[in-house]
């Protein structure tokens, strides 16, 4: 049983705006009875760009026919470029919240409007951008991102949520994975580190040469830098060190302490076998 | 308002004489039936009692019947059962219909290298005997079919399947759950040798299974313990329970023409005043070979859920194939292994009766259903009645 709120069910069972306008300017229709919902939306835009009249017909489950109905009411008497604003955050929230299994109806109602309001623009039926990775449901990358990007999704089980993509065979969810890794990538915050990389190097250099290669040539024994990658910091030892059976407790004990102290507490020292 | 529960293949009302049966093992007889002294050990007899009971209604001999948990725990100890004392076999034959007691049990197990076989059905939920014939082979450990589906009641021919098993030496194994106490049955004469059933598909509470072991099967117990069933499965009694589903069977066996003669009335005039009035509607599944309390029926341009919903409205207890009902976004697997399209799936609703059902409430759910879908299609895009009556 779905935990729906009294507002979905009360728009559910008392739908305003069911049927179509006469005369209707501005139509989008969405989905398919083999997907499982579908919505026609069906707007009248005076030459004031105000919407006039905004009916719905919905084939679906309650969340669907309760989301279609909210947006209507919302719709009307707005002007389109208020309209163009709304989306599908807006029209869950109008119903107090949907599960969050059911959201991808909002996602309906969100791109019936946007379908309605080209076709009032009078700009051709576009074919199908982008390319479609969820083949069950015929959802492509394109909407998949937009998806990520305007709820903030991070895992396929909330893109399948939103938009039903890999709700089926699940043979794409590899697919659905790159995609979010892709976004995450690109709209990581470039916020400059306490420590680049080059000044870690740089410290670690300065570290070794004052505070460890004193000491370490005092017994005949000297270290060298090979690389670092992350906080690993990769050595090679040299003279007795490479042959001394305490080699292992100096670099932890004595390198890596030190480095920790002077450069980067997270630092973990690593041989490398040369 | 009145609940009218027409849900029973998901589970039952626990029958007045089975609560009344159980209540003295929740207060004075709380004893524990393994204990040496007498107040623990009268327990123990009234176990033996309903073991009694459910071999009776299973034409079977009480040492051959293991209670359980539920359900599931029956199935998965006869499969686990198999592959453990069928070493060295790695196949399993199924259906694609099956509850996902056995079908994600069987899924699980690919991943560890098992062999999986599911035998498809046709368009009328009937299963596959020739696929089924040709799947056996020297590897097969067990072969494992639903005797009827909980989803539209379709009855597999079970005894032959198991006598075909049977001349190849393979085990064979049902989950009868939906089937017990519905349909006669008696496995003195039949080639079965694990059977499953669930209390609480027949009026006992949830919570207590039985899985049947023909005595001679070799067997494998999954819940290791103590010697409780014989060491078989081991685990205090569920004493309340045990005796309750006891009661249950009683009451069964009694209630078995009952079920087959007045409830098969009902659901049959349910289901052909419904088809009769409300246009682009059928029933899903074999007509005859089926349950006498089920009907699955689709309804052309509405969504399932929507159905459901509205029907709670008027306090009528039902459920539905479609994907938005199960949180998945597949209609069910039943449906769609029998080939019903997609269009037809999303508006399917069971409905499941019982003993308790009367005339009066098939006659409210017969008034109320009409105008449901009436009012659904007048807001579906799909639907155009003046087309359709062109047609």
């Amino acid at each position: 049983m779905w935990e729906y709120t009294d507002k979905v069910r009360e728009h559910f069972l008392n739908p305003r705006n069911s049927g179509e306008v006469d005369n209707a300017n501005a139509i989008g229709e969405v989905g398919s009875m083999a997907c499982g919902d579908a919505l026609k939306l069906t707007l009248k835009i005076d030459n004031n760009g105000i919407i006039e009249d905004a009916k719905f017909q919905t084939f679906g489950c309650a969340s669907a026919i309760a989301s279609a109905s909210a947006l209507t009411e919302m719709l009307k008497g707005r002007s389109i470029n208020e309209a163009e604003k709304i989306t599908n955050q807006d029209i869950a929230d109008s119903l107090g919240g949907l599960p969050k299994e059911k959201m991808h109806c909002s996602v309906l109602g969100r791109q019936a409007l946007e379908k309605a309001l080209a076709h009032y623009r009078g700009e051709p039926q576009k074919e199908q951008e982008g390319e479609i990775i969820c083949e069950c449901f015929g959802v492509t990358d394109l909407e998949i991102e937009r998806a990520i990007r305007e709820n903030h999704l991070t895992t396929v089980e909330e893109i399948t949520n939103y938009t039903k993509a890999g709700g089926g065979c699940e043979k794409c969810h590899d697919r659905i994975r790159e995609i979010i890794a892709k976004i995450k990538e690109v709209e990581r915050p470039v916020v400059r580190p306490k420590l680049t990389n080059i000044e870690k190097i740089r410290k670690i250099e300065e570290t070794l040469e004052r505070e460890i290669r004193p000491s370490l040539q005092n017994d005949g024994g000297d270290i060298a830098l090979i690389d670092v990658i992350g906080n690993r910091v990769l050595v090679a030892t040299r003279g007795t060190c490479a042959v001394c059976k305490a080699s292992q407790q100096t670099l932890k004990n004595f390198v890596e302490w030190k480095l920790r102290e002077l450069v980067w507490p997270e630092l973990v020292v690593e041989e490398v076998i040369e | 308002m009145k609940t009218i529960y027409l849900d029973n293949n998901a589970t039952t009302q626990v029958a007045p004489e089975v609560l009344e049966a159980m209540m003295p093992y929740y207060c004075d007889l709380y004893g524990n039936p393994s204990s040496a002294h007498k107040f623990g050990g009268q327990v123990a007899g009234r176990i033996q009692a309903a073991r009694q009971s459910v071999a009776s209604l299973l034409g079977a001999m009480p040492e051959e019947i293991i209670f359980t948990s539920c359900g599931s725990e029956s199935d998965n100890t006869a499969i686990l059962s198999a592959l453990n004392t069928e070493r060295g076999k790695g196949h399993i034959v199924t259906s694609r219909v099956e509850h996902p007691a056995i079908r994600s049990l069987c899924n699980h197990l690919t991943r560890k290298g098992v062999r999986i076989t599911e035998i498809q059905v046709d368009r009328e939920g009937n299963l596959d005997m020739d696929q089924y014939k040709e799947s056996l082979t020297s590897d097969t450990a067990i072969v494992s079919f639903m005797w009827a589906n909980n989803e539209t009641g379709v009855i597999f021919p079970i005894e032959e399947a198991a006598a075909m098993a049977k001349e190849k030496g393979i085990l064979f194994h049902t989950d009868a759950v939906q089937a017990v106490g519905k349909i006669p049955i008696n496995l003195k004469a039949q080639q079965i040798d694990m059977l499953s059933l669930s209390g609480h598909k027949l009026h006992a509470p949830k919570g207590v299974g039985v899985l049947y072991v023909k005595k001679g099967t070799k067997f494998s117990p999954f819940l290791i313990g103590g010697h409780q069933e014989n060491g078989r499965r081991g685990g205090t009694e569920n004493t309340a329970s045990i005796v309750g589903l006891g009661k249950a069977a009683e009451l069964a066996a009694r209630h078995m023409d009952e079920e087959n003669s007045r409830v098969k009335g009902l659901r049959d005039k349910l289901e052909k005043e419904i088809i009769k009035v409300i246009p682009n509607s059928r029933v899903n599944g074999n007509p005859v070979k089926r349950l006498p309390n089920t009907t699955n029926i689709s309804f052309e341009f509405v969504e399932g859920e929507a159905i459901l919903l509205m029907m709670d409205e008027f306090g009528i207890c039902a459920s539905s194939g479609s994907a938005c009902t199960s949180g998945s976004l597949q209609p069910s697997h039943v449906l769609r292994a029998m080939g019903v399209p997609f269009t037809m799936s999303h508006g399917s609703i069971r409905f499941s009766l019982s003993i308790y059902n009367n005339e009066e409430e098939i006659d409210f759910v017969i008034e109320k259903v009409p105008s449901i879908i009436e009012k659904l299609r007048a807001i579906s895009p799909f639907w155009k009645p003046a087309a359709q009556s062109c047609q």
